[in-house]
């Protein structure tokens, strides 16, 4: 029992002293830290005397690491009611000292202690208790004088964290002080953080007060400090020109977003205010202001949110802002309705703010905007807000907005003339965009997805004159729709039963008949596949079996009996080789699109005829858009295969076939074979298959093939990217974390290698496939791995292909930001290399060069002050480009250039 | 910087352009030269985001300078700038004027003669801060100076945010 207590008391004097070295005070804050774990209780017992002994022993603390030890004692103490005793100031003192932090670490700091870490112990100790605020106050109105950035934003973010364990008793003497300190912060300072900093300091005290128990007698203490914000803030919202508009504006918003109680008093006094304001002003700017002010007030925080039984703190303003919003939104002003639009999404989400006339009016006016609005950020916030609104007024859109959006749809162009025909295609795209906006819930879905599937039918049937471009529009808002499905079952039952049937109608019709159909163009098939795929990834499971069963049976028995209007012919082989490019095997997109995307736990009926099929098809189809999504499609069901003698028996087929027309060099399908080898490469890859070594091997090996060298070094692009349509997460494929930087662990060596040794005609194509390994690599692996590729990185620059040099540069650019060691002996190559680029040919080229230059001028100054002079010359000459994205790169790269080793510079 | 005093504390404020947007002939390569300025298009995003040197507030939302006031022509190789000072006695005005000078000189190219003056009527001693600034030796020894300098480029710093 004793023993503690001889020890602490036999340990405080040799601290006081400061006797003890570096690594024994350590070792002494240690033993305090596990003493107040174990033997709480006995520490106790010594009464204040331990806080004094602690405050003795810390003074004059010098070494970061001690002072994280040391803070840590402290908040114990604070925080497991130790007794302070007389020693509050004491405490206080001892740590206030350290406030605010001013700390860098040493470069190369081994223990790692950062400014933050110091910053936020600190912070815990100074406000973890309100016995402290007498002092701490104070001292923090003091320091928001400073003329130092970080001090200021450490006194608001500690002042923030007072607030939540501080009462208004505490507070009160200080209200006034504050309030002014942080009233000048936000007003003057051109930081954002300061300005944040300062707005959630007021949020909190106004939260805090708000806690505050309201007294008979006395007068409300969150009034009167409202009172005080009210009066310095309100006058400047009269005056929308001028600066401070906004500054006044944020703090009113941050105290009226605190609590409930806040938002009554500040909205009840600022909102009729502003709609007067709003309705005497007359210019469209001075309007566009207010209602963006008014907009910061409308939506309720977390925190001001009312509780159950409490009414929206609006409803009394209910009627003028509604006819304030209407009014904007038909003004002529493109901002000032943005401004409204969003306005109206606010307003429109909360309950009891709107009555059902109210969101028919609001339903016609963003149905007029729709149809008439030109302007696209217009368009963008009128998608938005109809998008909210319809999730919770589905009735009022089903009934006023999709019949009129379908009837302007399916107007018939030949009745507007010629010159307004582009216009009217304008209207017909923001009409089916907004259709895909408002479809989120299943009742206005079955309204909605059957007018954009109607598109699709017209436009194979020929009539109104929907061009490739529009169906391909509408093709992207099913997609948009069908990303609902994981959220909503009877989304996924619609898509099921009717939109992917009528969709695999349409496509086998169109590439059945002899007329040429939209339909069977590749771009419109290839935006039908993410529509299919997106709804099939969320399908649950007992309608996803049932979906997989009648695909197979369509693609492998022509069994249409699940499609719409059955007239087909009675013998469809859909995964033969045709041919005519623009025959049935093009469908095999649509197969992809529907058995890749399933979960993985979905079966596949008969998947290895399937497989077998695929094969043949990706072998011997002629037609690029054809063998490729077949050699997808083979991929993606191989991808998910659970491992076992099944799987073994196709790969061992496979790479057989692929072999054999691969190595024999006259064969006439040595490019089917590389796709297929591709795309079973990517999927093994993917899954980390012990065959896929081999696989990929072959292509490293295929990279000095004189005929398919080429596609080969790009075909490493498609194996590191997500690709988007198969392969990828959202389709449920088996992808292994990190394996790209696993296969360029693996490869990088055979590159180089391969690299070094090939031919001098024959090396570009390595140098397109490094780049593209290591554009899709992670960063910090890039960074890593710099100082090994350097010299191969600086080779491909001054390689002739405009490709090679886009993409390393693009890939040199992001490691610039933050270059290793490794490039300091580099730095002349770089700079030759990257100032001879900045005059090329290539706009693409000569921008991503400027930008690396760019880039170089952010490195330490000692570095790249040498190229200054060289620089600048060197950039005189794109400032005089033909092109104004060149010139637009010269000037900041310049520019940065110029401020570089000057005074006021960096 | 809480004690000293602003001399307009809580100037008008006007809206930026936003960045200009990027159009198919700026992406197409195929296109030649689009000259400039047709005839005489105003290139005020060059020296829209310089800074005030008493506000954070650019010289464009304070409308110290706009599109109209910024002529250029590209076969002259010649470029002339009119900007407003916030309030006529605004001791800043030869400040701003040599910000927008440098700024040009630092991204034109070397042919074009660049003309920096106040708008005529908007500033006590106009005649002063003119001749000032279209003084090319005063002007390079305005930038000797490296306490002057050190403003200058502190007005064309990008922002810190």
């Amino acid at each position: 029992m004793g023993g503690t207590i001889c020890l602490v008391i036999s340990i405080f004097p040799d601290l006081f002293l400061g006797s003890l070295m570096l690594a024994e005070r350590s070792c002494v804050y240690n033993i305090l830290i596990n003493l107040m774990e174990s033997r709480e209780q006995e520490l106790k017992g010594l009464g204040a005397d331990f806080v004094f002994g602690f405050v003795q022993s810390v003074d004059g603390e010098r070494d970061p690491r001690n002072l994280l030890l040391a803070f840590q004692v402290a908040r114990n103490i604070i925080n497991k009611g130790y007794d302070l005793g007389k020693f509050v100031e004491e405490l206080f003192e001892v740590t206030s000292c350290y406030f605010p932090i001013d700390f860098s670490p040493p470069p190369n700091d081994p223990h790692g202690i950062t400014h933050e870490e110091l910053v936020l112990c600190l912070r815990a100790v100074l406000s973890g208790t309100p016995r402290f605020s007498e002092f701490l106050l104070p001292l923090i109105i003091e320091k928001l004088d400073s003329d130092v950035q970080s001090a200021k934003v450490d006194s608001l973010q500690t002042l923030a964290a007072c607030g939540q364990t501080y009462s208004h008793k505490e507070l009160a003497e200080f209200l006034p002080g504050l309030w002014s300190s942080i009233r000048r912060e936000v007003f003057q300072t051109a930081s954002e953080r300061v300005e944040s900093a300062g707005l959630s300091a007021l949020g909190t005290i106004t939260s805090c007060l708000s806690r505050s128990v309201l007294d008979s007698d006395e007068e409300d203490a969150l009034q009167v400090f409202l009172n005080l914000v009210l009066k310095d803030c309100q006058h400047h919202l009269c005056e929308p020109d001028l600066k401070l508009v906004w500054p006044s504006a944020k703090l009113l918003q941050a105290a009226n977003g605190a609590s409930y109680r806040a938002s009554l008093i500040v909205t009840s006094a600022v909102i009729p205010a502003l709609l007067e304001q709003y309705n005497n002003r007359t210019e469209c700017a001075q309007r566009r202001t207010l209602l963006e002010v008014i907009q910061g007030f409308v939506l309720p925080t977390p925190l001001s949110r009312p509780a159950e039984g409490e009414e929206s703190v609006l409803v009394p303003f209910q009627q003028s802002l509604g006819s304030v919003v209407f009014s904007a939104l038909v003004e002529s002003s493109t901002g000032l309705q943005v401004t409204a639009t969003r306005v109206l999404a606010a307003l429109g989400q909360q309950p009891g703010l709107f009555t059902p006339p109210d969101v028919e009016k609001a339903v016609d006016h963003l149905t007029r905007l729709s149809l008439e609005e030109e302007d696209s950020q217009l368009s963008l916030a009128v998608v938005e807000c109809s998008g909210s609104l319809a999730h919770l007024h589905p009735k009022a859109f089903i009934s006023r907005m999709i019949p009129r959006l379908k009837e302007e749809i399916f107007s018939d162009p030949a009745t507007v003339s010629d010159g307004l025909s582009q216009s009217n295609g304008a209207v017909r795209q923001r009409c089916v965009m907004a259709l895909a906006s408002v479809s989120s819930q299943a009742s206005v879905v079955t309204e909605s997805a059957p007018v954009l599937l109607q598109v699709v039918a017209s436009a194979h049937a020929g009539s109104c004159g929907f061009s490739v471009e529009e169906v391909i529009s509408v093709c992207i808002s099913l997609e948009k729709i069908a990303q609902h499905t994981p959220d909503t079952e009877e989304i996924g039952q619609f898509f099921h039963d009717i939109i992917i049937p009528r969709l695999f109608g349409l496509a086998l019709k169109a590439v059945l008949q002899s007329h040429s159909s939209p339909l069977t163009d590749e771009a419109v098939l290839s935006a039908i596949v993410p529509v299919i795929s997106t709804a099939c990834a969320g399908l649950k499971a007992e309608l996803a079996s049932h979906m997989a069963a009648q695909a197979v049976r369509l693609f492998l028995n022509g069994d249409v009996s699940f499609l719409p209007e059955n007239d087909f012919p009675s013998q469809i082989q859909l995964l033969q080789s045709h041919a005519e490019s623009r025959g049935p095997s093009q469908l095999v997109c649509l197969l992809m699109a529907c058995v890749c995307s399933f979960p993985r736990n979905v079966d596949i009926p008969e998947i290895d005829r399937l497989l077998v099929q695929l094969e043949e098809l990706s072998c011997t189809c002629p037609h690029v858009f054809a063998y490729t999504f077949a050699a997808k499609c083979f991929a993606g069901l191989v991808n998910k295969r659970p491992a076992g003698k099944a799987l073994d028996a196709v790969l061992e087929r496979v790479l057989k076939r692929i072999s054999v027309e691969f190595e024999n060099v006259s064969s006439t399908q040595r490019t089917q074979a590389f796709t297929l080898l591709l795309w079973v490469a990517k999927a093994l890859l993917l899954r980390y298959h012990p065959l896929s070594t081999v696989l990929t091997d072959k292509l490293f090996a295929s990279l000095s093939d004189p005929e398919l060298g080429s596609k080969v070094a790009d075909g490493f692009r498609v194996l590191m990217s997500d690709s988007p349509d198969v392969l990828n997460r959202n389709c449920h494929a088996d992808v292994r974390i990190m394996y790209r930087q696993r296969f360029f662990a693996e490869n990088s060596t055979k590159l180089v290698q391969g690299f070094n040794s090939a031919e001098q005609e024959k090396k570009s194509c390595y140098l397109k496939a490094l780049s593209h390994i290591v554009n899709n690599l992670p960063r910090q692996v890039q960074l890593a791995e710099l100082p090994a590729l350097l010299p191969l990185l600086l080779e491909a620059l001054s390689c002739p292909d405009q490709g090679v040099q886009l993409s390393t540069l693009s890939c040199l650019q992001p490691v610039l930001l933050e270059p290793p060691a490794a490039l300091n002996n580099q730095l002349e190559a770089l700079f030759t290399r990257l100032l001879a680029l900045t005059t090329s040919p290539a706009m693409n080229v000569k921008i991503a060069s400027l930008r690396c230059v760019h880039a170089l001028s952010h490195l330490p100054e000692h570095m790249v002050l040498p190229f200054r002079a060289r620089v600048l010359k060197a950039l005189a000459l794109p400032l005089d480009d033909i092109k104004r994205l060149v010139r637009k790169e010269a000037v900041s790269a310049r520019g940065e250039w110029f401020l570089l080793g000057s005074p006021g510079g960096r | 910087s809480s004690g000293t005093r602003l001399e307009n504390a809580n100037p008008l404020i006007f809206q930026r352009s936003g960045e200009r947007l990027v159009t198919a002939t700026d992406e197409d390569e195929d296109k030649t030269k689009i000259i400039w300025n047709r005839t005489l298009i105003p290139r005020v995003h060059l020296i829209r985001s310089i800074n005030d040197p008493e506000h954070p507030l650019s010289l464009e939302e304070l409308n110290v300078v706009e599109q109209m006031r910024v002529i250029v022509n590209d076969q002259e190789s010649t470029v002339s700038v009119e900007f407003t000072p916030t309030i006529p006695h605004c001791s800043m005005a030869t400040l701003i004027g040599l910000s927008i000078k440098v700024k040009l000189l630092r991204s034109l190219p070397d042919r074009f003669k660049i003309d920096v003056h106040i708008t005529p009527g908007t500033h006590a001693s106009e005649d002063a801060v003119n001749k000032q600034l279209a003084d090319k030796e005063r002007v390079a020894a305005a930038l000797e100076n490296s306490q002057l300098l050190e403003v200058v480029n502190q007005c064309l710093s990008s922002r810190v945010m």
